[in-house]
């Protein structure tokens, strides 16, 4: 595919962009991106951040913005409210609900005590906090998909954790999928104060089939000891392309925990960048991946040691069946002058079918002498020795082999903090495996 | 113990195995009644757990000669869970860790599969619960075992005490404990051995691989056996583990060889 015509295709996708802001700085920002989009290309698979990911299909397709769209297309999925139950955390304070990127506030409610609204109210109840953040951290120069993103920037999600406050309740941001062939433009910042709390749960699921496209930035800010935990679930469904873009700041001595799950969409992409921008700052970055069928799930990640004596953990692992293909590049950065960072990461897959695929590649690039940095990555299947084990008790063939696997995922979705979700994550896991264990025993 | 009217369980017929092309089971003979418990003894690498793990079905030994017969069928047609729902238990002497699988469910999921196989109710969790707290108290173990991992991170004699645990659960007609008395410590042992002594009884039959004398002070045994070289080479009573304990396993060797003339 040449250049041309994949820039032509993001121009197709500017089209319909929400009308201009009354803010100025936010006008100039989205210019920017608009800018850079007509400058930028659909990345290829010549692209070296690319190499295994092969996105052409999402351009033989065509999307409009759900927002420009003033009745529902044909095919479009009604809403309501027993859908939303069905997705709702029990254990949530806050919960806003975007439909097709879309704020509903019919859907949403905020009981957190605490700043958990949509963004185009947020441009002006929290002016200078929103300005001197939004578009800060995700850059968007060398990246079409962010810069696409922060072309309709307009509204979104926005959580700010005031100074000291220790929210224990989860804040549910949910992104519901409706219209096919629709694309939309999800946005979400959260905004950590000193010595702040909180858990944020980013959930992208889907009422419908169809193809469409959800293109996501996430920024996150943390001020000094401020602790977040973030989940993220991408069960958007089988034909759906999700490319999100992700990045974390981190003030010194603060702490980020991320759990990310990704069970669906076609082709899905999760960029992951976290800045360790002060000392002693923290992060755990776990990820997930379960797919089959001809499903592709790309996770980049680059955790940024840019000082000293900062630690970060990194857990990924991917369960791969039929012709599906998952991909991992992790690249841990450690800057001239971060001594004593410490970091490990562990890379580990498991092909459950001969045409399953896996690329994984640990990149460390380390520019300080004394660091501590461990990295390691397997690829394989279910252990012999384990699948004998459970046979010797009895367990069937399938049954052994599935609950193996279930467990393989299990120890991912064990860190998510938020109970009643993880328990639903284990079950969808289950069901996805058809591990035996929670139903009834069918011996074969 | 040895009743009179016994059935045979086990008979092994000449029985050989190949590990990676290597010949490890050179011409096993063995025959096990109800009732009976029998100790294995014998040199590391003599072949006992192969012999163990050839009767569970592990698939990576390959039988290339000789019978299997269990309880009148052929042991060697079934599958490795067909076997564990026939009735035979391997007691593993390095059992295995599995991290994400909660020891509760794997021991309900494993106590179930064999109940319905045997057309009996399966127990839902709560129930499971309240009967494996109680198999629990017969061998002394910690309920906090259930909210673990199976085996992961368990001390050698914890492991040791889950794999009887196990066998409590499923109540095996034929139970094969590889080496269950390593590891534990001198009050476990103690506590182990009753747990299966209780669990003997005339219908069953256990057979112990062991390397010490101790453990046969606890479970008497019937018979006691010498493995070498893939071969049951001497089979004794209860005091062949003593005169093995004091004089080592030379001299079985020795006079091996020394039949081997005679009748030459
Ligand atoms: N997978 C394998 N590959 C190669 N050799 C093997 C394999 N498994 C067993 N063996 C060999 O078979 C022989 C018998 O091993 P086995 O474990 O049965 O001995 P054992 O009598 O149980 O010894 P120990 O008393 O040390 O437990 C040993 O020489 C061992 O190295
Ligand atoms: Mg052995």
């Amino acid at each position: 595919m040449n250049t041309v015509s994949t820039s032509r295709y993001l121009d197709s996708l500017l089209q319909g962009q929400p009308p201009a802001s009354p803010l100025s700085w936010l006008n100039a920002l989205r210019a920017n991106a608009v800018d850079r989009v007509g400058a930028l290309s659909v990345p290829t698979t010549r692209d070296e951040d690319w190499r295994f990911t092969d996105i052409s299909p999402l351009t033989k397709l065509s999307f409009q913005p759900a927002l420009g769209a003033a009745q529902p297309a044909p095919g479009t999925a009604q809403l309501n409210a027993a859908d939303i139950e069905r997705w709702s955390i029990a254990e949530a304070s806050a919960r806003l609900v975007f439909v097709d990127g879309m704020y509903a506030p019919e859907h949403s409610f905020n009981r957190a005590g605490i700043t958990v609204e949509n963004l185009a109210s947020g441009v002006s109840t929290h002016a200078a906090a929103v300005q001197a953040q939004l578009g800060r951290h995700a850059a968007f120069e060398h990246n079409a998909f962010a810069a696409l993103n922060t072309a309709f920037l307009h509204d979104g999600a926005l959580v700010i954790v005031p100074r000291d406050a220790a929210l224990k309740a989860p804040v549910h941001l949910l992104y519901v999928a409706t219209r096919k062939q629709a694309a939309s433009y999800p946005r979400c910042l959260v905004i950590a104060e000193t010595g702040s709390a909180a858990t944020v749960v980013e959930d992208f699921v889907a009422l419908q089939e169809a193809s469409y496209f959800t293109n996501a930035v996430t920024e996150m800010s943390l001020a000094g000891n401020a602790a977040v935990h973030h989940v993220r679930v991408q069960r958007d469904g089988a034909e759906a392309f999700h490319i999100a873009n992700c990045a974390v700041s981190l003030a010194s001595a603060s702490r980020y925990h991320s759990v990310s799950v990704a069970l669906g969409a076609r082709i899905s992409r999760h960029n992951l960048n976290v800045l360790l921008a002060a000392e002693g700052a923290e992060c755990s970055i776990d990820g997930l991946a379960l797919i089959g069928g001809q499903q592709l799930a790309d996770t980049h990640t680059l955790i940024d040691h840019a000082t000293p004596q900062c630690v970060s953990r990194q857990l990924h692992k991917c369960i791969v069946d039929d012709a599906a293909r998952a991909v991992f590049n992790g690249n841990i950065m450690v800057r001239a002058g971060a001594q004593r960072t410490d970091s490990s990461q562990s890379s580990r897959n498991l092909l459950l079918s001969a045409k399953a695929r896996v690329d994984t590649k640990p990149q460390l690039e380390i520019f300080a002498d004394d660091v501590k940095c461990a990295h390691g990555a397997t690829v394989g299947q279910l252990d012999v020795d384990e699948v004998f084990y459970l046979k010797s008790r009895g367990l069937s063939d399938t049954a052994a082999r599935n609950l193996l696997t279930y467990a393989f995922g299990a120890e991912v979705i064990e860190r998510i903090p938020v109970a009643s979700l993880r328990q639903r994550l284990e079950q969808l896991v289950l069901a996805q495996t058809q591990a035996p264990a929670l139903g009834a025993v069918h011996p074969s | 113990m040895i009743y009179q009217d016994s059935k045979t369980l086990l008979t092994v017929r000449k029985l050989h195995a190949t590990v990676n092309g290597i010949e490890i089971l050179k011409g096993m003979d063995l025959t096990i009644k109800s009732g009976e418990v029998h100790a294995i003894m014998g040199p590391n690498g003599s072949g006992k757990s192969t012999f163990s793990k050839v009767l569970a079905g592990h698939p990576s030994y390959e039988v290339s000669g000789g019978e299997v017969e269990f309880e009148g069928r052929n042991l060697l047609d079934l599958k490795p869970e067909e076997r564990a729902r026939a009735g035979v238990f391997l007691g593993f002497q390095y059992p295995i860790e599995i991290p994400g699988v909660a020891n509760s469910q794997f021991l309900r999921l494993a106590y179930n599969t064999v109940q319905t196989e045997r057309g009996k109710d399966e127990l839902d969790p709560l129930e499971f619960d309240d009967f494996v707290r109680e198999k629990m108290k017969l061998l002394e173990m910690n309920p906090d075992f259930l909210d673990r991992s199976v085996n992961e991170g368990f001390s050698g004699g914890e492991k040791k005490r889950n794999e009887i645990l196990q066998m409590a659960l499923l109540e095996p007609r034929l139970a094969i404990l590889d080496e269950t008395d390593s590891g534990l410590d001198i009050d476990a042992l103690r506590i182990v051995a009753g747990g299966v002594n209780q669990l003997a009884n005339k219908d069953n039959a256990i057979v112990l691989v062991t390397h010490y004398q101790r453990l046969l002070n606890y479970i008497v045994p019937d018979y006691v056996h010498v493995m070498e070289s893939g071969r049951i080479v001497k089979t004794g009573g209860k005091e062949l583990a003593l005169e093995l304990e004091a004089r080592g396993y030379d001299w079985v060797g020795a006079e091996v060889k020394a039949n081997a003339r005679v009748n030459a």
